[in-house]
């Protein structure tokens, strides 16, 4: 008898923790002190660990905005480096607060794996990278290639759809993680990568010899990357998404991490609520955090512009322009709604 | 009078509470305890249900009958992207087995053979095969997979620099390319001609199986079936007009189209399975043999036969039923063993079902569910057929 009555503990227990892990993340990483961010294992500009043994790039800085307004530290992150295949696994089971992975936001994603995109902090398209020496001109003339990607992506998928839709064939590596579709490629085992262009311009980075690949033309799919988090935590959802626009409209109304602190002094009311210097400023209470929330964010991690450029800007080894990812007012795609 | 008495008598063990009762305690604990444990998966079960349910997240097998929308390198079956989830699980399914399958093949012919080298009298051979069981057993067996997939198989040269023997057997990065064998009218003749050789096989070892016990006279059993078995497909074969023509690899674009092509995944993979596999398979029939008592083979020595003779018709079959029960153990793990294709993109079950069709669909629960009863499964399928060999090469006792 003792013993079913500790299996009955036993289940009752675990019950209760499967239903414990609900809701309550900003309490989870208040509690903590310490945000929990599921990043990549390893891409250039996005997520990768530098010499210094900092994980650097424009995803790992969307999680270090999101714990300076959460926390006031922007350091307060741990990184957890994950696959494609884990990342929402990692996510679903609360082993991380949120998953800003160069993750690309579809209707599947979004509706049948319980969560929920924050917003995207990279418009991104998949591109084809080849070998210089093959003297390939367009996609169209890859009929018959052997394609190397990484396993378990949107990429899988556009693939296959852009094959059939012009009738060729192909055959298809498909790999673990991004790094090693790239040494495939550069190892001679498949004639193409393929990537979103992001990734292609970071992973030539590299190759043994940069110089020797050329991205073709064409991009074959709609890539919208973004910070995910999971569904049924509307507050949670809250802040990572506003968090995101916060720096959005910094880049718009021109506070950057350099004039922060001057733009208290701001005649502008809508630069003031944004570096809470407007008493009466509620924005961050509506979210469950400090006044200063968007401040912290503004001032550690800095600015939309600033995180691009820093990260996968022109002057970086990526060398991107801002292309679709720049401000609506100047022709590209991000837009924020207004703080107020 | 007897009856009266016998009542008192029949009720004094009843005096006894129902629960005191041994048996009734040892069947009541046991349905209590199965009852309990069918009670906590359920829970387990439905709560896990519960809980995917309330997060959004989609439960169920429907996804099995969803396009799936990507390719798969290499299948055994038709497979292509309009084809369904479900299918990428045979797919998977069907590449796994086949690896399972090619290397406990090898593994036992390479295990067999280093296994009686470490115990020739050749000083030379028996050292290298010492190396080679001391070597492989002790290198992690991802780190071989690793180092046949990067180190030897990345080395070979570009399609268009392919290694080629005789122009029809292409060797480079991309594979191997052999030439694929297309049967035309009339090879139907040659196919019966081989089953009817295989029959005649049949009949003839059992006659001179007869003919020794009766006679003791020996009749080269294995040398004639090999030419009844080479000689009449192939006598017909002629008749019929050699009724079989090859299809060639040759470059065309990118790469080698036509032929059979064996991916390089395929090599590494099999090559460290069958390898790493052997050096434990060697050791266990060095056991066997040894665990053979010598006044055996001395016996049969002083019989008059020959070493091949004694090692084949003396020590192995006694060896045997110290081998098959370690040897199922390591059949089993290469079987499990071959899950590890994943790190070189081999497209095994867990690749292709466990690794991509798990990510597009999301439904990890059911997925991995399916992948563990699938191995589970082909374990306990591999481990019956070991255990029913094991009950044949027993020791008969007359």
């Amino acid at each position: 008898m003792k013993r079913t009555l500790t299996i009955a503990t036993g289940v009752a227990a675990a019950a209760m923790v499967a239903s414990s892990a609900y809701a309550g993340t900003l309490q989870d990483v208040q509690a903590r002190g310490m945000l929990s961010c599921g990043v990549s294992t390893g891409l250039p500009g996005f997520s990768e660990l530098d010499k210094a043994g900092n994980m650097m790039g424009i995803d790992a800085d969307v999680c270090r905005a999101v714990a300076a307004a959460v926390l006031g530290d922007a350091s307060k992150v741990s990184f957890k480096p994950l696959t494609a295949k884990e990342r929402f696994t990692a996510l679903q089971s609360g082993e991380i607060d949120m998953l800003s992975r160069n993750t690309t936001w579809t209707h599947t994603r979004d509706t049948s794996l319980g969560l929920n995109f924050a917003g995207v902090n990279y418009y991104d398209g998949q591109g084809f990278m080849v070998k210089k020496a093959l003297g390939l001109k367009s996609a169209k003339e890859l009929g018959g290639a052997t394609i190397c990607l990484q396993a378990g992506t949107t990429t899988e998928l556009n693939v296959s759809d852009y094959f059939a839709e012009h009738g060729m064939k192909y055959t298809l590596v498909a790999v673990e993680t991004s790094a090693a579709s790239r040494s495939a490629f550069d190892s001679g085992r498949c004639d193409v990568l393929t990537s979103d262009q992001s990734q292609l311009y970071s992973l030539r980075t590299k190759m043994d010899d940069p110089n020797s690949v050329v991205v073709l033309p064409e991009i074959i799919s709609k890539e919208p990357l973004g910070p995910v988090v999971r569904q049924g935590d509307d507050q949670w959802f809250n802040i990572v998404r506003w968090t995101l626009y916060a720096q959005v409209n910094a880049e718009e109304m021109g506070v950057t991490s350099a004039n922060a602190d001057a733009s208290k002094n701001s005649k502008n009311p809508g630069v003031k609520r944004l570096v809470g210097a407007d008493p009466k400023n509620d924005t961050g209470a509506k979210l469950g955090l400090s006044a200063d929330w968007s401040y912290n964010a503004i001032k550690q991690v800095g600015n939309y512009g600033e995180m691009f450029e820093r990260n996968v800007g022109l002057k970086t080894p990526l060398a991107i322009a801002r292309g679709k990812n720049a401000l609506w007012t100047k022709g590209g795609l991000q837009y924020a709604p207004p703080i107020r | 009078m007897s009856e009266p008495n016998q009542i008192p008598n029949e009720a004094t063990p009843s005096k006894t509470a129902i629960w005191n009762d041994p048996t009734f305690r040892s069947v009541a604990f046991q349905i209590i305890a199965a009852v309990a444990v069918g009670w906590f998966l359920y829970t387990i079960f439905s709560n896990t249900l519960t809980n995917m349910d309330n997060r959004g997240i989609t439960t169920g097998f429907a996804f099995l009958s969803n396009t799936s929308g990507y390719g798969i390198l290499m299948s055994l079956i038709d497979y292509d992207p309009s084809n369904t989830y479900g299918r990428t699980f045979f797919v998977g399914l069907l590449n796994t087995v086949l690896i399972s399958v090619l290397g406990i093949f090898f593994a036992t012919v390479v295990g067999f053979i280093v296994g009686v080298a470490r115990l020739s009298n050749n000083w030379m051979i028996a050292k290298i095969a010492t190396v080679y069981v001391e070597t492989l057993r002790n290198i992690p067996l991802l780190l071989q997979i690793l180092f046949w997939y990067h180190a030897v198989l990345a080395a070979l040269p570009s399609p268009r620099e392919s290694y080629t023997f005789g122009e029809s057997v292409f060797l480079n990065k991309r594979g191997l390319y052999v030439p694929a064998p297309v049967p035309e009218d009339g090879f139907g003749y040659v196919t019966v001609a081989f089953l009817i050789a295989l029959a005649l096989i049949v009949s003839v070892a059992r006659w001179a199986h007869k003919r020794q016990e009766l006679t003791g006279q020996q009749f080269p059993t294995f040398f004639v079936s090999i030419g009844i078995l080479i000689g009449l497909p192939g006598l017909v074969f002629l008749l019929a007009g050699l009724p079989m023509s090859l299809d060639y690899p040759a470059l065309t674009g990118f790469n080698f189209r036509g032929g059979i092509p064996v991916i390089p995944e395929l090599m590494a993979l099999l090559w460290a399975l069958t390898f790493y596999t052997a050096a434990f398979i060697a050791e266990i029939v060095r056991a066997g043999i040894l665990g053979v008592s010598h006044g055996q083979s001395e016996a049969a020595h002083a019989l008059g036969l020959r070493n091949g003779p004694t090692l084949r018709l003396v020590v192995v079959p006694q060896a045997m039923r110290i081998i098959i029960p370690p040897l199922t153990s390591q059949y089993l793990n290469l079987a499990k063993n071959s899950s590890l294709a994943t790190a070189i993109g081999y497209p095994d079950l867990v690749a292709v079902f466990m690794g991509t069709t798990l990510n597009q669909t999301g439904q990890a629960v059911e997925i991995v569910a399916m992948t563990m009863a699938v191995y589970l499964i082909m374990s306990l399928v591999i481990s019956s057929f070991m255990n029913w060999f094991n009950k044949r090469m027993a020791l008969v006792e007359r």
